[in-house]
């Protein structure tokens, strides 16, 4: 046993050189091939930095399209989701509220045409992207808040499209509403 | 939905492509002849030789690879210990991030250990950098070679007529980094990177978003962590959100990635077993039989996803995008689903999608793909736990046509059914215990506060919990309150005794079979390698994970579904 014990310390610091120090030093020099060297693709206005283009952020104002409810408030420095249960009648009542809200302040729009995923919860709590039917339920709020026509709002959703393969198409909240202030 | 869909079924079929060659080049290696790899990285293992003291040639018996196993283990254990309670004072600690109370060390050292990775923590703000890559992700790797390991003393049992000698366990345990995970990771590491999973040394970032918010953006070391946490079915994030963490999983292309790399080297083993024995046949029958078990799983999963959540239809809201509470925009229901069940099945744990507020039938997907632990299941640990389904399945065959239960030329008796059993029931045992035990404490004291929702769907939270530590999985429902002492201890013993026993079990199995005298097959041996036997196997995994866990599973999310309006 005693030996075995040897041989286990002895191998383990060899695996600890090439584990714990050579393969993440070798993941950090690939990394500085990557168009950001590894940070987070930060995203700037006029030199300042106002988001990371990855994590979602709070937006209240009616002039902003809005991303989905997020459990951490779209607190990057940590993350998480609400974990509530379909049948949880706390939630429910939650998701009603935020229905009514999003009525509240989009008074053109029927509740029939509000998507679920605009009032519920992501995983990470810092979802950036929403469905683009759930940016286009907005385009008339946005529109009347920066007195534009809706089509003008409308191009810019269309035009934010991200292009991924997934079956439903969808924006990015932050680079959407920079295309905003960019009108 | 259907280019979804599309994308998962490609993404299997994809798997299946990659894991055949790769699981001949693993069994090359397990056979160490002479192979073009030695150019590679024979002279990395002869220092390891070197350092380690140890003689590569030198066979040992199975006794002799336990002890191996378990000692090196144990200096693992203490390691992780020092670490985690002392990483707040440590260097490479940009946030300031604390040392873990004794019980939270306790309960994350151990599921590290095991290749579960449990986490009652979160990694923004409950790891140091330190801590993360030398204790955590150095674990990810060395006990993914582990089980690995283990499961080629079994292969090398399976293949000798008679003999007492399966090989060198610290060979098999070195060439599973050197030449599998290693590999295997920095290919993965590098394609994350360009995706934009972050790699880099400095703290959280502070910035003001466009409405003049002040937030912090948590970033790090994670792109060589997310790559072996995949693929050693570890599932241990950087980010307390796991894979649904942008950063974590950022796109299409990296979920796509990452969920190649979860049940790859699982599927892999199984053909290397095929080609390790030259019995093709046979790998592709158990193949079949997981993949049917795996189907099943999935497709009642994927139907009630998409249905959407009947309350919120009751909202008068669109659904059309199904339940996306706790699921991210880009992934969406179709390829979380998907991940929720190849985690499961795979005893991973990885999550892109919070699992606690999945519909109440693919939560029970969830649950069985843990309970059964044997479709695909871990890496090297899934194979060994299925060895078990295999062998009660030869007994009962046997007892059937009346002869005595052959494997392979070996006869089974008393003493391997003995073990065979035991291990088989203990997986239930530990998880309804535990279970039982904790419904009593929370139902003695309702303001404990453990649960975040209130009945059925409370009680799935306490089984999930259990069954995820007892299969060494490691994802959770994770509104469950877990980082309480009783959790972190009771989970902590459940996951020492799921480990180590499921591989000591079927290495001593395999041991004791190996030595005895091999009879040549004839006109009556059994023949494993048909539809007939592959059926029977299915039957006997149904029947003993359906009279262990149906009324449990009858508390939580069947009653949840039908009260469900």
């Amino acid at each position: 046993m005693k030996n075995q014990l040897f041989t286990a310390i002895k191998l383990s610091l060899a695996c600890f050189i090439l584990l714990v120090v050579i393969y993440p030093l070798a993941v950090l020099g690939i990394a500085q091939f990557t168009p950001n060297k590894g940070d987070v693709a930060f995203v700037k206005v006029r030199d300042k930095i106002v988001g990371a283009r990855q994590i979602g952020q709070v937006f209240t104002q009616n002039k902003y399209f809005w991303g989905r409810p997020s459990a951490v408030n779209y607190d990057s420095g940590v993350s998480g989701g609400s974990n509530k249960g379909p049948s949880n009648p706390d939630y429910i009542q939650t998701v009603q509220a935020r229905r009514d809200t999003f009525l509240v302040h989009n008074p053109s729009i029927k509740a029939s045409e509000i998507p679920a995923e605009l009032l519920t919860a992501s995983g990470s709590g810092l979802d950036p992207h929403i469905s683009l039917q759930s940016a286009l339920v907005q385009v008339a709020r946005i529109a009347k808040a920066r007195n534009h026509s809706t089509e003008i709002i409308q191009k810019v959703v269309i035009n934010s499209l991200e292009k991924s393969p997934a079956g439903t198409p969808f924006v990015n909240v932050l680079e959407l509403n920079l295309a905003l202030d960019r009108l | 939905m259907e280019t979804d869909l599309l994308g998962i079924v490609a993404t299997f079929i994809l798997t299946i492509l990659l894991a055949w060659p790769l699981g001949k080049y693993i069994s090359a290696i397990y056979t160490g002849a002479p192979h073009w790899s030695d150019k590679i990285f024979g002279g990395i293992e002869r220092l390891f030789y070197k350092i380690g003291g140890i003689n590569p040639k030198l066979e040992m018996t199975w006794q002799e690879s336990l002890k191996a196993l378990l000692s090196i283990n144990l200096i693992w254990f203490l390691f992780a210990m020092f670490i985690l309670m002392n990483q707040g004072w440590l260097p490479w600690n940009p946030d300031h991030n604390p040392s873990m109370s004794p019980d939270l060390a306790f309960n994350t050292a151990v599921s590290f250990l095991v290749n579960c990775n449990l986490q009652h923590y979160s990694g923004e703000t409950g790891m140091s950098y330190l801590g993360q890559i030398t204790c955590l992700m150095f674990l990810q790797f060395v006990t993914a070679a582990t089980g690995m390991a283990a499961c080629a003393v079994v292969f090398k049992a399976m293949r000798e007529q008679t003999s007492q000698k399966l090989g060198n366990f610290y060979t098999y345990f070195i060439q599973s980094n050197t030449r599998i995970l290693l590999p295997l990771a920095l290919v993965v590491a590098g394609l994350l990177l360009f995706e934009g999973v972050p790699m880099n040394i400095e703290g959280k970032a502070n910035i003001h978003t466009l409405e003049g918010n002040a937030v912090q953006v948590a970033r790090g070391p994670a792109a060589a962590m997310v790559a072996i946490k995949q693929l050693g079915t570890n599932g241990g994030g950087f980010f307390g959100a796991n894979s649904s963490h942008p950063l974590e999983n950022p796109t299409y292309w990296s979920n796509a990635i990452e969920s190649i790399s979860i049940i790859l080297i699982p599927i892999a083993m199984v053909f290397a077993l095929g080609f390790y024995l030259n019995r093709k046949k046979l790998a592709l029958v158990i193949f079949g039989v997981m993949t049917v078990g795996f189907l099943a799983l999935i497709a009642p999963a994927l139907y009630f996803e998409w249905q959407g959540n009947p309350a919120i239809d009751h909202l008068g809201v669109t659904q059309t995008l199904g339940n996306m509470e706790g699921k991210e925009t880009r992934f969406g229901t179709t390829l979380s689903t998907y991940w929720a069940i190849i985690t499961t099945v795979t005893s991973n744990g990885s999550v892109n999608a919070m699992h606690d507020s999945l519909m109440p039938l693919t939560g029970m997907s969830a649950l069985l793909g843990m309970m059964i632990n044997a479709l695909y299941g871990g890496v090297g640990v899934g194979f060994l736990n299925f060895y078990v389904f295999i062998i009660i399945a030869v007994f009962i065959a046997g007892l059937m046509v009346g002869r005595t239960p052959e494997l392979f030329g070996k006869k089974i008796e008393a003493r391997e059914m003995k073990i065979a059993t035991l291990i088989a029931l203990l997986h239930p045992f530990l998880i309804l215990l535990g279970t039982g035990i904790a419904t009593y404490v929370a139902h003695q004291k309702p303001d404990i506060g453990w649960l975040n929702n209130p009945g059925f769907h409370g009680f799935s939270e306490m089984l999930y919990e259990y069954t995820s530590s007892a299969a060494n999985n490691g994802s959770g429902f994770e509104g469950l309150g877990d980082n309480t002492p009783f959790w972190n201890i009771s989970t902590g013993i459940v996951l020492i005794l799921s480990r180590y026993i499921p591989i000591i079990g079927p290495v001593a199995i395999a041991g004791i079979l190996a030595k005895k005298k091999h009879i040549p097959s004839g006109a009556g041996t059994l023949q494993l390698d048909t539809l007939t036997f592959g059926i029977l196997m299915f039957a006997v995994i149904l029947i003993l994970v359906a009279l262990a866990f149906f009324p449990a599973l009858t508390l939580g999310p069947l009653a949840e579904h039908f009260s469900l309006k």
